[in-house]
């Protein structure tokens, strides 16, 4: 793939620049061990600049309106008027489970419900964990997320702010979810955050994570994510990401996750919210046997636009991966799906599975999807597919000759179309919680939906 | 209950039905039988409201009301019901959710209250021996992966459930076995009553020696050439439709389209 060297306008990454000088005069950040992380970052960031259209792997997706509204972080912790009750209102229904609340990119711990763990599992702040358990931290902190080419993951490890660290030892089954919530507002001013999390699973260990992003309707803001995950020898993770940003938010996110000798990871991208939102997920099999799934599912309507970025990298032996990414696309919206699947020359056996399927419910809504297949090993099964389509005229007749009005009708085979991603849900609220959204906006014709 | 006036109608660019003329009275059963291309499907679509049938001239009044101006659904919702020649699938909705929104879009426009999870489940129950489908069946997603007997016989059961006064049958004999063909036409006789009209369509003689038709008629070019009793199909039966073009040509009508 080429990288282009354009640079974007002069002043766009001024700003960041700017703040980064400032933020290193910091006595917390001077202090800190990820001082040279966080340099090293910025000096990345200020070489590759904000990608363009000219580059490979942002073609179809401009970051220019994020570049020109001056986002700044919140300096300091507040709930920004959210009260207990805000779990609540941004989990579908009643979910007993520890919730860490981040507001604007700052933990929250009065927003927080923490439940009691099995020794030896750490769920904490990042920031706490970066003082305490910088010998855990610093192996992996920084090292699947790649900071060298995607100038929002540098951007996000050199302004790092606070996340989940999670740790889960040899053998622990976490059998609850563990849900991080992170909200976002403007506050009247446009508010950037930039969530990191990091998730260690040792050896046979289990856990599932639910990552919600939200924001209050008509809020302006930037959240710049960037998700670490290692999992150990026989380790099985479900990780979750639910973006239900507001319509006017900006998302970018980057989700990297390694697996060791027959690990397993599930992984869901559902992207509702957001007026751009960008995602890269990217998995590397880099032992024996390990198993990835990834679902995906992107809901836009209005002007909205969602990129999909997807990278699964073979590089051992006997490795699985299963990817169905499915859109449905309303009113003027845009959607894009780039699904890479590498499999590298030792990698043999490697069973690799892609499926893209779009249903454009408007006639000018759009979407691209390119799936690239990169075989050097020969004795591999690899498949891909990918489709776009519109409702089906015959199935509307169908349901409608069955005395199902028009709307309804339209809206049960859009509720058909993602039914196929969402009974993959293993969470009950969480799927339940969907499909009832999903319900609801539909009902309402179109629209980010995003307020509960 | 149904009259067809001078029905003309046209599809994918080509005129298709050239003037039909039918009238149906409340508990008859009529077959109508023709050629391929002769527009039986046409009419039987026409009937249920496709919308990519377009009518040109013509009137259809179906209890009096002008059937043309309905919607699909609302066809559906007076009482008028179409079994496919192809059933179409639905993956992701099942059998059951489409029959139970189905059946409460009618009551409601009738204004009975809708029945719940319990009263539907006991009415399925009684409706699936009518057709001999496994009741677990009625979980799968509508037809997927169902073998043509399958769809067909499902098609029956969805019409035992929504109760039509019209039922239009398209071609329901088709890529039936002759097991498959007597559960289907069971299903079918078990559903014929005095309040119940139906429109059989079929290529072949069939299907009619197990539904027995009040009257028959053939169509061909778009028009109906004949009608008759049931005697009527069975010579078809035995003379083909050959001998149909043939009796056309030699009375002179029919000969040319338009004439």
């Amino acid at each position: 793939m080429t990288r282009s060297t354009t640079r974007t306008a002069i002043g766009d990454g001024e700003r960041y620049l700017a703040a980064f000088a400032r933020q290193e005069k910091e006595p917390s950040v001077r202090r800190s061990w990820t001082l040279p992380l966080r340099r090293e970052a910025i000096a990345r960031f200020e070489e590759i600049g904000f990608p363009t259209l000219q580059d490979e792997e942002w073609r179809k997706t401009s970051v220019a309106p994020i570049l020109q509204i001056p986002f700044a972080p919140q300096p300091a912790p507040a709930t920004n008027g959210f009260t207990r009750d805000v779990i609540e209102r941004y989990t579908f229904e009643p979910w007993d489970c520890t919730h860490l609340v981040f507001v604007n990119g700052h933990y929250t711990p009065s927003l927080s419900r923490l439940r009691p763990l099995p020794a030896g599992v750490v769920v904490e702040p990042l920031t706490a964990a970066l003082e305490t358990r910088r010998g855990e931290i610093e192996p992996h902190l920084g090292h699947q997320a790649d900071g060298r080419t995607h100038a929002f993951a540098a951007l996000n490890t050199a302004f790092l702010q606070d996340g989940a660290y999670v740790h889960v030892p040899d053998g622990i089954d976490l059998e609850e979810p563990l849900h991080l919530l992170f909200i976002s507002t403007s506050r009247g001013e446009p508010m950037v955050s930039y969530p990191r999390n990091l998730i260690v699973a040792g050896k046979g260990a289990r856990v599932s994570i639910v990552e919600s992003y939200v924001g209050p309707h008509h809020d302006q803001y930037f959240t710049d994510a960037v998700t670490e995950i290692v999992a150990g020898e026989n380790a099985a993770i479900d990780h979750y990401k639910l973006q239900r940003e507001s319509e006017r938010g900006y998302h970018v996110a980057v989700v990297k996750g390694v697996l060791g000798r027959y690990a397993r990871l599930g992984s869901w991208n559902i992207s509702l919210g957001g007026a751009l939102v960008r995602n890269d997920l990217g998995v590397l099999l880099d032992a024996e046997g390990g198993e990835v799934t990834m679902d995906g599912l992107y809901i836009t309507g209005g002007t909205q636009h969602v990129d999909n970025h997807t990278l699964i990298d073979h590089a051992s032996p006997h490795c699985a991966s299963h990817e169905l990414y499915k859109g449905v696309l309303d009113d003027r919206s845009r959607g894009v799906f780039d699904g890479t699947i590498i499999v590298r020359q030792d990698a043999q056996k490697s069973d690799a599975h892609q499926t893209n399927r779009n249903l454009l419910v408007s006639e000018n809504a759009l979407v691209d999807s390119t799936p690239r297949l990169q075989i050097l090993a020969d004795d591999v099964k690899c498949t891909h597919a990918a489709t776009i389509g519109q409702i089906d005229e015959d199935q509307m007749f169908y349901l409608r000759s069955r005395a199902i009005g028009k709307e309804a009708a339209r809206n049960l085979l859009i509720q058909a179309f993602v039914s196929e991603i969402l009974h993959g849900v293993k969470i009950g609220p969480i799927r339940a919680g969907l499909e009832c959204l999903l319900f609801t906006r539909l009902r309402k014709g179109h629209g980010a939906g995003v307020e509960p | 209950m149904l009259q067809i006036r001078n029905l003309h109608a046209r599809a994918g660019g080509m005129d298709i039905l050239k003037g039909i003329d039918l009238s149906v009275e409340a508990g008859e059963v009529h077959a109508i039988m023709g050629p391929n291309g002769s527009g039986k499907s046409t009419l039987a679509n026409v009937l249920a409201g496709r919308e990519s049938i377009e009518v040109t001239q013509g009137q259809v009044l179906y209890e009096g009301k002008d059937l043309l101006a309905m919607a699909p659904e609302e066809r559906a919702w007076e009482g008028v019901f179409l079994a496919f020649q192809y059933p179409v699938e639905i993956p992701g909705v099942s059998t059951m959710y489409l029959l139970k929104a189905g059946l409460n879009a009618i009551r409601k426009h009738r204004g009975e209250p809708e029945l719940d999870a319990i009263e539907f489940l006991a009415m399925i129950k009684e409706k699936v021996k009518l057709v001999e489908i496994e009741q677990a069946f009625l979980n799968r997603s509508v037809n997927e992966g169902f073998s043509g007997g399958e769809k067909k016989r499902n098609e029956i059961l969805q019409m035992a459930v929504l109760d039509p006064a019209l039922a239009i049958l398209d071609e329901t004999d088709s890529g039936l076995d002759i097991d498959a063909l007597r559960v289907v036409a069971n299903g079918v006789n078990g559903l014929r009553s005095a309040q119940r009209s139906m429109l059989v369509i079929t290529h072949y003689q069939r299907l009619l020696s197990y539904i027995v038709p009040d009257r028959v008629h053939v169509l061909h070019n778009g028009r109906i050439v004949r009608s008759g009793g049931k005697e009527l199909a069975l010579e078809l039966e035995k003379r083909g439709y050959a001998w149909i073009e043939q009796e056309l040509r030699r009375t002179g009508a029919g000969a040319a389209p338009g004439a």
